[in-house]
């Protein structure tokens, strides 16, 4: 059984005169107990993708269901069944740690007590702030509140949108520890983020790129899908190294990648010694260049260039 | 021959009881690209308010293109450029009404900005929507535009506020290159990330934990001084040891 099925989906928003299509024709399953990452930066479609599937969205065209429940005929049942988070935090201020718990406890018809189990982990690291107004918590206490209210009914499909944006590194890190421990107790999980490295915490991701999906897959086999030979180069001069690698006439792409530029070459081309020559010649110093594992951004942005040189 | 530009001795800021910024004390030079790293409440905000002329510190002393912190809040104002993901131009202006807007706020001329205004739409090939509603552009575009109008008073400083956040990789990318182009000029660039590839690009990084500046170099130092095969180990290996919660 899917946990989600999308069909043809398609979002435009705007008037007859200037319309910008947010979702074109897209398509696919989540199964039951996944989780399920959709990659991609602002602008994507991550969101109305997300809002159509919790019903809080019409599509202009295509079905989509969640558990088997059609997202337009059966979006009571939906309600019922679904946690969403939304980016944009949307707790009530004004109330309480506790009461809001209380109170997405009471419209689900339970109580805290009844699935703290569920919640427990996450819980008690907000435990001490109790009394204190959800509008006064840090950014990591309120992420970590909200995750609790969206859980608080156990959920069978949990949506998190972009539940690590504008988060550091450390935190991220910690975020996905407790979704990790969340997909054991069964909960299948759809998880949006424009971090790139995240992919690798998901069983399958989706690419997503301008209301695209580009590709589809386990992240290993994205990255097993990235057919050209990459090269890691560096020099002392990085930024002049860029533009001398991006002028190279046997340059297919090359990309900052931290402290190294990947490099693919025309054709495929495996000739390290050739540009090794190139470099020299620009007057470059101390040059490394090896072979590097392609990563989940690499695909992206191959995948990225072609598109545009189908358009 | 080296120029600092932005001089900071014991810096502290204080709320209360809470001490946001713990006497932070570090020097950036001309031209250099600076990485300002921290966790979430590490402080970098608080910190990056007081350098901008928008918060008075509780102690300690600095200067920001040569203007002191306490004193001259608007001559620094007058000399920096700022940029932020959060709030960089006007969406219901189009793009040209954006350029001439802030060109207009740093008292550039009428023939400058004109001047400025083609220049900018050519090299950001944005001549044909320069009569465009800043909202109906793509985000890696605005961005890139709210970075050029920052410089456009070619500011002897500009901060940047996590610019890349939630833009596409290429895009990403594109940004950087005009922040090294912006370097080679002459400007400095403070800017702060949550992407620890951003950090490799820097000259030099600092990274904030509780308050404190618990380390500053280059990016190669820090990782042979953390033993780490990437700055983000170095930044996982300091900011784990946190003990403030994250803002």
């Amino acid at each position: 059984m899917n946990a989600v099925a999308v069909n043809n989906i398609v979002k435009t928003y705007g008037s007859k005169k200037e319309t910008v299509k947010a979702l074109s024709d897209i398509s696919f399953t989540v199964n039951k107990g996944e989780l399920f990452g959709i990659i991609g930066p602002d602008g994507a479609g991550k969101t109305s993708l997300f809002r159509i599937l919790t019903t809080l969205l019409l599509a202009d065209s295509g079905t989509a269901s969640v558990d088997e429940f059609d997202v337009l005929k059966e979006y009571k049942q939906i309600r019922n069944r679904v946690g969403y988070m939304p980016g944009k935090f949307s707790l009530y201020q004004d109330m309480t740690v506790e009461e809001n718990l209380e109170f997405f406890a009471s419209i689900f018809n339970t109580s805290i007590e009844a699935n703290y189990d569920l919640v427990k982990d996450i819980y008690v690291q907000i435990e001490p702030f109790k009394n204190r107004r959800a509008g006064k918590l840090s950014g990591g206490m309120k992420q970590k509140l909200a995750l609790c209210c969206a859980l608080i009914h156990k959920p069978s499909v949990l949506f998190l949108d972009e539940p690590t944006t504008g988060v550091d590194a450390v935190s991220r890190k910690e975020f996905w520890e407790m979704l990790k421990e969340l997909k054991k107790q069964g909960i299948t999980i759809l998880v949006s983020t424009p971090y790139m490295d995240e992919a690798a915490m998901c069983d399958r991701v989706a690419l997503m790129q301008a209301g695209k999906i580009m590709s589809i897959d386990t992240p290993g086999n994205i990255i097993s899908k990235f057919n050209k030979h990459l090269w890691a180069v560096r020099s002392e001069e990085m930024y002049r190294l860029l533009k001398d690698l991006k002028n190279y006439s046997n340059t297919e792409s090359c990309n900052s990648f931290g402290e190294y530029h990947h490099l693919v070459l025309k054709n495929d081309d495996r000739d390290k010694e050739a540009v090794l020559k190139y470099l020299q010649v620009q007057k470059h110093m101390n040059i490394e260049m090896k072979p590097e594992q392609p990563n989940i951004e690499d695909c992206f942005m191959q995948l990225m260039n072609n598109n545009y040189d189908r358009s | 021959m080296k120029e600092t530009v932005i001089k900071v001795e014991n810096l502290t800021k204080k709320f209360g009881d809470f001490i946001a910024t713990n006497q932070v004390s570090f020097e950036v030079e001309k031209g250099e690209i600076f990485g300002f790293l921290g966790a979430n409440g590490a402080g970098k905000t608080t910190a990056m308010r007081m350098l901008c002329g928008l918060s008075i510190p509780s102690s300690g002393s600095a200067t920001v293109a040569g203007f002191d912190v306490y004193r001259q809040t608007e001559h620094i104002k007058q000399n920096i450029g700022y940029m932020s993901q959060k709030f960089s131009l006007y969406e219901d202006l189009t793009v040209k009404e954006n350029i001439r807007f802030y060109a207009g706020i740093y008292g550039l001329s009428k023939q400058v900005i004109k001047d400025k205004m083609t220049s900018l739409l050519e090299q950001l090939q944005m001549t044909a929507e320069e009569n465009s509603l800043v909202k109906s552009l793509p985000l890696g575009w605005k961005q890139k535009l709210a970075f050029s109008v920052a410089i456009l008073h070619e500011p002897k400083i500009v901060f940047l506020d996590e610019p890349t956040g939630g833009v596409d990789p290429v895009t990403r990318r594109e940004f950087w290159n005009l922040i090294y182009e912006a370097a080679e000029k002459g400007i400095t660039v403070f800017v702060t990330t949550h992407y620890m590839d951003e950090a490799e690009y820097c000259n030099r990084v600092s990274i904030m934990v509780d308050g404190k500046i618990e380390a500053l170099d280059t990016p190669r130092n820090l990782k042979t001084t953390f033993n780490a095969g990437s700055m983000d180990e170095v930044f996982l290996q300091l900011a784990r040891g946190a003990k403030r919660t994250a803002d």
